[in-house]
């Protein structure tokens, strides 16, 4: 029986630029998004869509890197397609319940009456805060 | 870190434990050099990549966690059994229980089940092996190695003392100094690798490999609960790789994720912890109940009622079981929409469990039954895990469990499922497939004996504790007044505990019996009521290519159409080709130790070394990229041989 792994090594011989290029790009992205929180003034807000944004953009690019994203369409074998866009779907329906369901959570009830001195720590610590106090307990 | 603090100190039950573990370990030393069983033990299992004995090596460190964690709860158990009790003080029974609950969730139950996935499906669907057997190793290493990191911490440094669930700011470095919280969320990293990776190579295997004709809704239905748990696997672990990669920055690193200051979020824990929690209990409780169909199947001599049903209900807990997270903590605050609508998906996920009863049932319904042990522990899991099951839907209700919550009812009902649910079923699968691993079977009469003993002790420990928890007695304490009135309770609930206690040591001396004395198995289908491919195998161990020839399914329960037709499992000489098989390979024991040396370093902060360890397990990578290795082949005369099949 042939064996998935001997399969996967016979493809593709030779260095897999895919992946290492994918992960060079995700090492400068993470580099880039540590950049902009530590040694840029820029206000909280602004940094916060900045790294979001590159956070989506490391996501996007693992996906098609790494994740074979594109194969369900190079190979006309339907299980492989069908399980393909399932787990796609399924993957996205599930970030969306952890994202969405625990801002929702963590927002609510308790929380929201918290609003008032979650603000007041906001503005009060995380710009100051953002350059990390850090070895506050060391 | 002063060295007079690096081993534990002080107490007399640990230096009974350094005792014990020093003189373990020189007998096992002495006995491999003396028998000069080094070379075996490198060649025949450090090395091996066979699922089989991974399966094997899965399931005896489970026992052997089992073992732990049970004397965990038993000295709690003594300490519990009589007011105001001084067995323990107060910093250690926070260890016990911390360490109890970790252990058998992460280090006993799920090694167990993936140790009888790992024997058992590859063999069900007909496979040579599992997709990926290299990364199967990997696997496994790393989990025993993450469980033995975490298993040192009492005798070196301190155990951690923040609850299994380990929440903040309780687990923060200013409440929980010391190595202690480290070892937690390192141990559990690192076997979290192995049990992700166990995840993606199991739903290769089990979408890729199944033998011709096996289609899905062919599939054992064991086969289904594991592929169904595999999806869970994939999509929860890495919510809890997060989790505690955020929380050992936290702790090692000066982060505020989950801290007070900073303008961290100690709650977004318990949430992102919950969030893989509740996932993580129907990774323990699914190929329980696969387990437990093919065996009340097979002994009813029936076709499992409500085949189709029973896929569609683990197909749909799949999804659901990511939209209940929230009833693990209804009285933190999140108000009363947020509880309602978390009260109301929780008692929706009952449904396909509840219809999963009545299955069983119907299937046992006019059946000719066996009363083999495995079968009684599956009818004793029906009428325990009920009494789990109802308990759970009162505690689905938010305004109830506001008086459950954290009480001794809460204890017993996660007991009533994780020990009727995962512990039976991981005994029931154990004898059923024993004869598959050993050739032989456990002796039946000592096995009813261990279950009769086990049952009524597991019923004495855990009534009793829905009583005092009604009665408010909260969980993790580590004493009670006098004055409560719950001394009596308390002393029965111990009772039952120890009965529990004394049916391991019945069972651990079965083992030892069977091994000596049973009856050895000439037949694959030891049983003789064998429905599915793994008994249809030549010998009763298989060998290692598990079969000569592939067989071909043309119908669900191959091995009983096989019956039918007079088909013999017996393969033809004329089939026989060459077997293509992966090598063994010693990389994954030394990636495995190599993530120990960085997995200490970082628990004691001493950074040199985890970055050496990081370093040694980076090269063990590259070592394996750039191996060219491609397997070898069983040539047809050693097979011949192997079949005893002559011309
Ligand atoms: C031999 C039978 C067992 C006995 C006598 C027992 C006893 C106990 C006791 C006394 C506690 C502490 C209660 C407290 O102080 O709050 C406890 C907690 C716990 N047990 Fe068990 N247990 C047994 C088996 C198991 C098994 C098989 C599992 C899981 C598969 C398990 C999972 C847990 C968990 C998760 C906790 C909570 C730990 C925490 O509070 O952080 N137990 N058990
Ligand atoms: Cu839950």
């Amino acid at each position: 029986m042939a064996n998935p792994q001997d399969s996967l090594s016979r493809e593709h011989g030779g260095i897999p630029w895919k992946h290492v290029i994918g992960y060079i790009l995700s090492i400068v992205l993470t580099a880039l998004a540590l950049w902009v929180t530590f040694e840029t003034g820029f206000s909280t807000r602004t940094i916060l869509i900045i790294i979001f944004i590159f956070a989506f953009l490391q996501a996007a690019l693992q996906l098609l890197m790494f994740m074979h994203m594109t194969e369900s369409s190079e190979k006309n074998n339907t299980l492989t397609g069908k399980t393909q866009t399932g787990n796609i779907l399924f993957a996205a329906f599930i970030a969306i319940v952890i994202v969405a369901g625990s801002v929702w959570v963590m927002g609510a009830g308790h929380a929201k009456h918290d609003h008032h001195k979650m603000e007041m720590d906001h503005d009060m610590k995380m710009d100051g805060d953002m350059k990390m106090d850090h070895g506050d307990h060391k | 870190m002063k060295w007079d603090e690096f081993f534990v100190t002080g107490d007399p039950l640990i230096y009974g434990a350094d005792v014990s573990i020093g003189l373990t370990v020189i007998g096992i030393l002495f006995y491999l050099t003396y028998f000069k069983k080094w070379q075996w033990l490198w060649r025949e299992w450090l090395t091996t990549v066979d699922h089989k004995k991974l399966g094997i090596m899965y399931i005896a460190s489970a026992v052997l966690m089992l073992f732990r964690g049970g004397v965990d709860a038993l000295l709690m158990r003594v300490q519990l059994a009589t007011p105001d009790s001084k067995f323990l003080d107060a910093q250690h029974y926070n260890e016990i229980f911390t360490t109890h609950g970790t252990i058998m969730i992460i280090f006993m139950a799920m090694p167990f089940l993936i140790g009888l996935i790992n024997v058992v499906i590859p063999l069900q669907i007909g496979a040579r092996d599992v997709a990926f057997p290299y990364l199967n190793a990997v696997s496994f290493w790393t989990f025993f190695i993450g469980a033995m990191l975490f298993n040192i911490s009492f005798v070196i440094g301190g155990s951690p003392s923040a609850g299994w669930t380990s929440y903040m700011p309780l687990a923060g470095n200013e409440l929980s100094p010391g190595p202690g919280q480290n070892y937690y969320l390192l141990g559990l990293q690192i076997a979290g690798i192995g049990t992700l990776l166990t995840g993606i190579n199991f739903l290769v295997t089990i979408l890729k490999m199944r033998a011709p004709g096996m289609t899905l809704f062919k599939m054992p239905m064991f086969t289904w609960s594991a592929l169904i748990t595999m999806i869970i696997i994939v999509f929860a672990f890495p919510i809890l790789t997060v989790a505690l990669a955020l929380m050992t920055f936290d702790r090692l690193f000066g982060a505020h994720f989950f801290t007070l200051q900073g303008a961290g979020m100690d709650m977004l824990w318990a949430n992102l912890f919950w969030l893989w929690g509740h996932p993580e209990v129907y990774i323990v409780v699914l190929p329980a109940f696969g387990m437990f169909s093919e065996i009340i199947s097979t002994f009813s001599r029936k076709v499992l009622f409500g085949y189709k049903a029973m896929v569609w209900a683990m197909v749909i807990i799949a999804g659901y079981s990511f939209l209940v997270w929230v009833h693990h903590f209804f009285t933190m605050g999140q108000g009363e929409l947020v509880n309602s609508v978390f009260s109301i998906t929780t008692m929706i996920i009952g449904i396909p469990t509840g219809i999963k009863i009545f299955n069983w049932l119907f299937t046992m319904y006019k059946g000719k039954i066996s009363f083999t042990t495995p079968m009684l522990w599956s009818l004793g899991f029906i009428v325990n895990f009920v009494i789990g099951g109802v308990t759970g839907v009162m505690l689905a209700m938010a305004a109830a469990d506001y008086q459950y919550h954290n009480t001794y009812f809460l204890v017993a009902h996660f007991h009533y499922v994780l020990i009727a649910g995962t512990v039976f079923s991981c005994f029931a699968g154990l004898i059923f497939w024993y004869p598959k691993m050993f050739g032989y079977k456990l002796n039946e009469a000592i096995g009813k004996w261990v279950f009769w003993v086990f049952n009524i002790g597991f019923n004495v420990c855990f009534i009793p504790q829905f009583i005092l928890g009604l009665d408010g007695m909260p969980r993790r304490v580590y004493t009670y007044s006098a004055a409560s009135g719950w001394g009596g309770l308390n002393m029965l609930s111990t009772v039952g505990g120890f009965l529990m206690g004394i049916a391991f040591l019945i069972l651990a001396y079965n083992f030892y019996y069977s091994f000596r004395y049973s009856e050895r198995e000439n037949t694959g289908d030891s049983w003789g009521l064998g429905r599915t491919l793994e008994w249809a195998t030549t010998s009763a161990v298989p060998p290692h290519y598990n079969f000569a020839v592939t067989p071909t399914v043309t119908a669900m329960d191959p091995l009983i159409q096989m019956k039918r037709d007079k088909q013999d499992v017996k393969p033809k000489i004329e089939d026989i080709k060459k077997i293509h098989m992966p090598d063994n390979s010693g990389v994954p024991f030394f990636m495995a130790s190599f993530f120990f040396v960085a997995g200490f370093g970082l628990v004691f902060e001493w950074y040199w070394m985890g970055i050496v360890g990081l370093i040694g397990v980076f090269i063990t990578l590259i070592i394996r990229s750039f191996d060219k290795n491609e397997g070898y082949y069983v040539s047809e005369e050693e097979i011949k041989e192997t079949e005893r099949l002559t011309v």
